[in-house]
């Protein structure tokens, strides 16, 4: 198995990015989660003025302080890393990225430097209004500095509100609030915050779960995990909403994602939706043997989740690369030819601008521009270069809705035996409930997966492949700094880790 | 109470966060030695123009598979 990974610079230079991206997201889903749960222990404690909801607050702002700490700036390695490995799309995307990164940066530093330290810093020196305003602050505020990322991020899905501008070689922003407002963006907005306040709730429910079964702080653990499940099983509930709508969207704008997730080859109409399978790992695009080695079907389910109609077509991994006319599906292959045209109508000019002759290149631009909009299909080899690996595809996006489906669950259970009050009884659902954070990093991790791994190979859909949006450089140079990143990173966890484990320890009373 | 007083006793009063500052500063210089040395802005060190940038990535996009 192991000779058939491509070790080539370009996938070192993609898992690095996976590495600093995946390491990066270990902390920011709970960063967003915490700070909104941290608003409502506080607006607790301003409601009823019990003092031991401050105690409640102060602990979680605690663990929450410490996760920021060792999450800050593990996002900034990203932006770096686009201009060494990746300074072809770097530079193509520069104007479109400048704004929402920009919006990113002025809110999250306006927001760290003055609400986040009176947070930290307020406790009795402002009043509990002002404290509990700069809690909601932090919490809002870190969730639309999110919102900024997702958009980026949602153009590179959804490429729209732009031109490209072949004197410059750069993607131009001509439409700001299409950018801002892609259903992809939206939809990934949405689906990644609400997301993340699970993964907030279920660090509450591990701790407490932890807590409980030592028969420790349990006041505080039962207040905070009956906040936590409520939260919790409100936010999982909007987390299905919002997963089936960026299941929708990516039916619309990115078919073989959706193809990929679910591991559909060929095309079909009352397409079933896979509930549980095991796919042929050595399947490949054209041939002839079975999608799965074993695979339980839930019928029509694709077609709704897809079109929104129980009789539609949903097109298969062989349909987009090999095309299917009967249902108007145009394959890579022909794809590809446009694309060619369109690189060589901008050589065409290129060469002519070069050459300072004008007619030429008025008529070279005219080609490029009625070719353009499947450039990126031009730069790839043969048609099958479009199907992503979709065993991993198809593996990440079921665990994460098996496990989004299980999250509610578990939340639902825990105010359940909180009603009948005897949540601490339930010593083998505790030890289950200490799991909870756990699996909601899987969950979360997995998805990122399905997202980023769904779109290969695409830098930009359909404009850019990532073999062009990389730079050329050695392997070794890659290699070096991956495992440099590993070091660093597993350093960075452990202290996170270990720091984490002691105020735990520690426990609310506990400096 | 002055807004400089709030944040110089803010830090002075801090226990577990002088320990996370202190994470927060070597991390910080980890990174910035890391990345300055090892992640140079590709285009911005090997030309020396916005033009030049442009079109060394305009001949990086006109180049079909087949040539390379």
């Amino acid at each position: 198995m192991l000779e058939q990974i491509d070790l080539s610079q370009l996938n070192w230079a993609r898992g690095q990015f996976a590495l600093t991206a995946m390491y990066h997201w270990i902390f920011v889903p709970l960063t967003l989660g915490l700070s909104i749960l941290l608003a409502f222990f506080e607006t607790i404690y301003y409601k009823t003025g019990n003092e031991k909801w401050k105690v409640v607050t102060k602990f979680w702002m605690k663990l929450f302080g410490i996760n920021f700490a060792i999450g800050v700036a593990t996002g900034i390695i990203m932006e770096f890393e686009f201009g060494t490995n990746w300074s072809n799309y770097s530079w193509m995307v520069g104007d479109i990225f400048g704004a929402p990164l920009a919006a990113e940066g002025i809110f999250a530093f306006f927001l760290e430097t003055t609400f986040f330290a009176v947070m930290f810093f307020g406790w009795n020196r402002v009043s509990k209004k002002f404290h509990l305003v700069s809690t909601w602050l932090v919490a809002i505020g870190s969730n639309l500095s999110a919102l900024w990322i997702l958009v980026a991020n949602g153009w590179m899905q959804h490429p729209v509100g732009m031109a490209f501008n072949p004197d410059n070689a750069r993607f131009e922003m001509n439409n700001f609030w299409d950018i801002l407002f892609s259903p992809v963006a939206i939809s990934h907005f949405v689906h990644t915050t609400s997301s993340s306040f699970l993964v907030g709730c279920l660090f509450i429910v591990s701790i407490c779960s932890w807590y409980l079964l030592q028969g420790r702080h349990v006041d505080m653990a039962k207040k905070s995990i009956a906040v936590a499940a409520t939260f919790g099983v409100i936010a999982g509930a909007f987390v299905g909403f919002t997963g089936d709508e960026s299941a929708y969207t990516a039916a619309q704008v990115q078919p073989m994602k959706l193809a990929a997730m679910e591991g559909l080859w060929d095309g079909e109409v009352n397409a079933d939706l896979v509930a549980l399978g095991i796919v042929n790992p050595g399947k490949k695009p054209g041939d002839d043997s079975e999608a799965f080695q074993f695979d339980i079907k839930l019928p029509y389910l694709l077609s709704l989740l897809a079109n929104r109609e129980l009789d539609s077509f949903v097109p298969g991994v062989n349909d987009l690369v090999y095309g299917n006319a009967e249902h108007g599906v145009v394959g890579a292959g022909e794809k590809i030819t446009i694309g060619r045209e369109a690189i060589h109508q901008l050589a065409l000019y290129k060469e002519a601008r070069e050459n300072g002759d004008e007619i030429a290149a008025e008529v070279a631009l005219a080609g490029f521009n009625q070719n353009q909009k499947y450039l990126g299909y031009g730069y790839l080899e043969k048609p099958e270069d479009i199907a992503p690996n979709v065993p991993l595809v198809f593996y990440s996006f079921h665990i994460m809705v098996a496990l989004g489906t299980f999250f509610p669950l578990l939340f639902a259970a825990i105010l359940f035996f909180l009603y009948k009050d005897n949540l601490v009884q339930q010593k083998w659902f505790l030890r289950l409930g200490v799991f909870g954070l756990f699996m909601g990093w899987v969950a979360s991790e997995a998805g990122w997966v399905v997202a980023e791994l769904g779109r290969q190979p695409w830098a930009i859909q359909g404009l850019l492949p990532v073999s062009i949006a990389k730079t050329n450089l050695t392997t070794t140079t890659v290699q070096m700094t991956f495992f440099m990143f590993l070091i660093v990173f597993t350093t960075l966890l452990i202290a996170e880790v270990r720091i984490m484990l002691k105020q735990i320890q520690n426990g609310p009373e506990g400096n | 109470m002055s807004i400089i007083s709030f944040y110089v006793d803010g830090f002075r009063s801090m226990r577990l966060g002088r320990t996370l500052w202190q994470i927060i500063a070597i991390k910080l210089l980890v990174f910035l030695v890391l990345l300055n040395i090892f992640f140079p802005d590709y285009l911005k060190n090997n030309f020396a123009t916005d033009q030049q940038r442009a079109d060394h990535v305009l001949h990086n996009l006109t180049v079909l598979p087949a040539e390379k």
